[in-house]
């Protein structure tokens, strides 16, 4: 919408995926609006229901928009920076068994 | 009945099925004391031989059978407990109160420590000794408080919430004295009996009944994590928590407990503290907690704490329930003092409560639980 | 502005902590630090600004990117006295940090100050970052957010809070979607329609449930506040110029799905009587994006955390008791902005300056500045008290509910569960029906549900809502969610 403006060393644009479909988005932006902008509205299912879920106060206040990036569960991508080669999950957090004595 | 936790409730429950025409008053609302700040298990794995895992043994077969047609309303699962032992000496100590309990009629069965991830599959490796408790068990303590009231309103107890318990009205005569009525903020109650339900403020009660009962808050703390798949499957906690519920210790005792919930939460305690009705949360504490469980599951470091809470046990200094008539009253009745086990042995306190009162033999003898033990000591 | 996090760590303790980065918080800082104060300023986002000078990353941002900003240059100075602090070292930026912990002076850390515990807002905690952050004095201005009432179909993607749609056009300069309805009550939602409609959305209608005779009676104070009357006149000036249909006495009663049943499709509209009594309309609006707000809720954990008094406003929020000078009941802590009162970034500036003097021990140092700003303070709390009276929650708002509605959405309680136990249950109060029903105990911890919650607690008893209702729906430990792990780390 509003003019881009290149900044030196700061790719004006991101490659990022979720669950492996590839994504762009603008240089400083969030993981929220990345995939708003891609038109992705949901990332999530509600774990009752199943509901789909994304965006809702879009200010780090519901945990609504939770997300998995590059392995880490439980991000807020309203809040998230977008950054290049980000690989984006729509899984929440789950344990992985004990295998390895246990240590995490 | 003076109280609204979960143990006021069965007795209303229980005192209604034998045609007594019950008044429950609760100064909060329904289980605003500790039954709404417990984790609701019914645990026959933590108590020694005696009166205490006898009083388990017989409330679990309560929720069993004669309740086993509301266990949904109130979360019934019978999803069992695993102890472990980090240990040698730990370990040691686990077996033999294991074999005692077997004795007793307690199902505890012996786990290899390489076995214990088949129960457990995210717990820590190299456990000196774990125990599985299958008799174990958990209710949600909100909805088993809730739903108990319900049926006893809906066999014609009356329940007053928001009405406190000031006083006692008494009728002395040369021989004894004798309660007629309770003072409330809401007027004057005339009752025949007074059933003194009031948890950790039951000593504050009985004070006010010019009679002497050692009951003191114990505090805990619950941290609850984020929900999560059905990660933990039994209430799994180090044998040291047994010393730590039965210790004289009056300083900060914490133990790991750790277990999942329906809800997909999992709660961790656990905490004892003698410090009044204090609330505020203290980090130190919480700390000890989060440290003690990651112990048994380092894993959990990675998973998110949502919210925590704080509770207050009602204490008895002898770790034993009073349960019974007070002689040096006549009319006035404690159910209290059950610490850490309220919610699991609320029902059999009531039903034994509900027999003594109706003049019948009690399935079981309540000697041990008398409020005469405490009697020695001069009336405050 | 850099994200600042290197050599605050093992530090001695601050003069001042300053919590939150917007109006209140910057005013407070610049106010502190220019009376000679050390002060650390805490902010969970990247940037500092706030909810009303949120924008785009400066990294990146394109030249129009204050455009939409009112008051900008007033941020634009605050910003510029704030940097020339920092690098005096007067002042430290602590950015993208969030505070999950307060401990009182004498707590059980046995410190003689203040100590703030802090975890990135984003991600683990990176080596570089404090974990503690310790200070003789306390100021909070935690800001607020949307204020949300439960909807049939409103967890719905496409669904949002109005601040959400509009903190990504401020923030992303990201459009949440191309046909909108903007709904609610209160003076928010214009500049949300009208952001949407100037950056290319086509907003079908905004629905103010309150009628708007309500401004009448208040006409006296609207009209001592000559720049709030221009600021709504320039809203309505551009959104009758995008054509935009502004309806009064008007609710969203049901939203429905497209047809994936994935994401929002429609909307259904009901009129308020003059009774209060809902009525159904026949009118359904084909939209892709729902911005919904009902004013706005402090934000309250931490000063729950801190012990803090609090009471219930006119706009029935939870808010924090503070005297004369900012200063809440527990000495050492002061609050300013939203906190105190839901009343906008002009009334956050003068609270943030007044808690920034007092929490530097200078009000007698500056008595006439000190007099400005207490008149300053009255004027406009008496134009957010106004706006507050004549915007209310429309009281009978549940009978828009269905059975089904879920009124937790994080943890899907649905209106049929929570009243059950307002009638066989006997929940009688907030706490009760909470822990019965399991609203307000998901990962936002009664954030979105919790005003809801408490209201349907006290209407089950057919009695007003009260500060001990809204309290346990006041989440206090951790006051943000933290890895068990990072409990450890200190
Ligand atoms: C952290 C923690 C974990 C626990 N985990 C378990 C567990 O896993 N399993 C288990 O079985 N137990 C557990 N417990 C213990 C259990 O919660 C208690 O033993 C049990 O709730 C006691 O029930 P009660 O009805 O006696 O007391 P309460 O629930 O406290 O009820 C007493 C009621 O009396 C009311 N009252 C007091 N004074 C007055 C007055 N003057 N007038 C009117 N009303 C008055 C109070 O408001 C209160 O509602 C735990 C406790 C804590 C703190
Ligand atoms: S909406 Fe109820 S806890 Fe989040």
């Amino acid at each position: 919408m509003v003019p881009e403006v290149p900044v030196p060393g700061v790719p004006a644009t991101i490659h990022l995926t979720l669950d492996g479909r590839e994504l762009t988005a603008r240089a400083g932006q969030s993981v929220g609006a990345a995939l708003t902008e891609a038109g992705i509205r949901s990332w999530r299912r509600t774990r009752h229901g199943g509901r789909p879920r994304g965006l809702f106060c879009g200010i780090g206040i519901c945990y609504d928009c939770l997300i998995t990036a590059d392995g880490v569960p439980n991000l807020r991508a309203c809040l998230l920076p977008a950054s290049d080669g980000m690989q984006l999950t729509s899984t929440g957090s789950e344990l992985t068994p004990t295998t390895d004595g246990g240590v995490a | 009945m003076i109280g609204a936790g979960a143990v006021g409730a069965a007795c209303a429950y229980f005192l209604t099925r034998k045609g007594f025409a019950v008044h429950v008053v609760e100064r909060g609302a329904v289980a605003a004391g500790s039954s709404s700040a417990g984790e609701g298990n019914l645990l026959v794995s933590d108590k020694v031989s005696g009166p205490e895992l006898e009083l388990a043994l017989y409330s679990r077969a309560l929720w069993e059978q004669e309740l086993a047609q509301y266990g949904e309303l109130w979360e019934f699962e019978s999803k069992g407990g695993l102890v472990v032992a980090t240990s040698a000496q730990a370990g040691r100590a686990l077996r033999t109160l294991a074999a005692e309990q077997r004795q007793r009629g307690v199902d505890a069965r012996d786990v290899e420590p390489d076995a214990v991830t088949d129960h457990e599959p995210h717990i820590r490796r190299g456990l000196a000794a774990a125990v599985h408790y299958p008799q174990d068990a958990q209710v949600q303590p909100m909805l088993l408080t809730a739903h108990l009231l319900r049926l006893a309103r809906a066999a014609g107890a009356v329940v007053s919430t928001g009405v406190n318990v000031t006083g006692f009205e008494v009728q002395a005569s040369t021989e004894s004295r004798r309660v007629v009525a309770v003072q409330t903020s809401q007027g004057t109650l005339a009752c025949e009996q007074v059933i003194n339900a009031a948890g950790p403020w039951a000593g504050e009660i009985a004070t006010m009944a010019g009679v002497d009962l050692p009951i003191r808050p114990r505090r805990g703390f619950v941290l609850v994590t984020e929900p999560l798949p059905p990660t933990i499957n039994h209430k799994v906690y180090a044998g040291e928590y047994v010393a730590s519920t039965q210790s004289e210790h009056l300083g900060l005792e914490v133990s790991a407990v750790i277990e999942g919930t329906k809800a997909g939460t999992i709660l961790i305690g656990s905490s004892r503290e003698h410090v009044g009705f204090e609330r505020r949360v203290s980090l130190p504490v919480l700390r000890a907690i989060a440290s003690a469980a990651l112990e048994l599951f380092p894993r959990l470091a990675g998973v998110t704490l949502l919210r925590s809470y704080a509770g207050f046990r009602p204490y008895s200094p002898d770790h034993l329930p009073v349960v019974g008539p007070d002689t040096r009253l006549k009319g006035l009745w404690h159910a209290t003092g059950h610490e850490g086990a309220g919610i699991g042995l609320s029902v059999g306190t009531a039903k034994l409560i509900s027999q003594a009162m109706a003049g019948e033999g009690t399935d079981m003898d309540l000697a041990p639980f008398s409020p005469a033990r405490f009697e020695a000591v001069a009336p405050a | 502005m850099s994200v600042q996090r290197s050599g605050v760590a093992k530090q001695p303790a601050y003069d001042v902590a300053v919590v939150g980065g917007g109006p209140a918080g910057l005013a407070a800082t610049a106010a502190a630090a220019r009376l000679g104060r050390r002060v650390v300023l805490i902010d969970a986002g990247a940037q500092l600004g706030g909810q009303y000078w949120r924008h785009a990353n400066v990294s990146s941002a394109g030249p129009h990117d204050h455009v939409g900003h009112r008051d900008w240059e007033v941020f634009e100075a605050l910003n510029e006295r704030i940097r020339r602090h920092r690098q005096t070292g007067a002042a430290v930026h602590v950015a993208a940090t969030q505070v999950w912990f307060i401990e009182p002076p004498g707590s059980d850390a046995g410190e003689p100050d203040w100590t703030l515990h802090l975890a990135p807002t984003c991600g683990a905690p990176d080596d570089r970052m404090p974990r503690t952050v310790r200070a003789d004095r306390l100021i909070l201005c935690p800001g607020c957010y949307d204020r949300q009432l439960p909807i049939p179909g409103w967890d719905l993607p496409g669904v949002m809070a109005a601040g959400g749609v509009q903190a990504l056009l401020k923030g992303q300069r990201t459009l949440a979607g191309k046909r909108a309805v903007v709904a609610g009550t209160g003076p928010f939602l214009l500049p949300v329609a009208e952001q949407l409609a100037r950056n290319g959305a086509r907003v079908v209608a905004v629905c103010e449930a309150s009628r708007i005779g309500n401004w009448g009676r208040h006409l006296p104070t609207v009209a001592r506040t000559p720049s709030k009357f221009a600021e709504a006149a320039s809203y309505g000036w551009s959104l009758a110029r995008a054509r935009v249909p502004y309806r009064t006495g008007t609710v969203v009663m049901r939203i429905e799905a497209d047809s994936s049943g994935e994401q929002v499709g429609a909307v259904k509209l009901g009129r308020l009587g003059s009774d209060g009594r809902l009525r159904e309309s026949s009118e359904s609006l084909d939209v892709d994006l729902v911005a919904l707000g009902w004013g706005f809720t402090p934000a309250l954990e931490l000063v729950s955390a801190a012990g803090a008094e609090t009471r219930v406003d006119v706009d029935q929020s939870l808010v924090a008791v503070v005297d004369e000078e900012q200063q809440s009941t527990v000495a050492g802590l002061y609050i300013a902005g939203e906190a105190t009162g839901v009343g906008g970034a002009q009334l956050a500036l003068a609270e943030g300056e007044l808690a920034g003097i007092a929490a530097a021990d200078a009000t007698h140092l500056e008595r006439s500045r000190v007099r400005a700003l207490r008149r300053e303070i009255r004027r406009l709390r008496a134009f957010a008290v106004a706006m507050q009276r004549s915007h209310p929650v429309p009281p009978r708002w549940s009978e828009w509910l269905t059975p089904e509605t879920l009124v937790c959405r994080c943890e899907e309680v649905a209106y049929a569960q929570v009243s059950e136990a307002t009638s066989d249950l006997a929940a009688t109060d907030a706490r009760t029906l909470k822990l019965l029903t399991r609203c307000g105990m998901g990962w936002c911890q009664g954030h979105v549900c919790g005003f809801a919650t408490a209201t349907l607690a006290a209407a089950g008893q057919a009695r007003q809502l009260n500060a001990e209702d809204l309290r346990p729906l006041a989440k206090q430990f951790p006051c943000a969610p933290i890895r068990l792990g990072s409990l450890l780390e200190h």
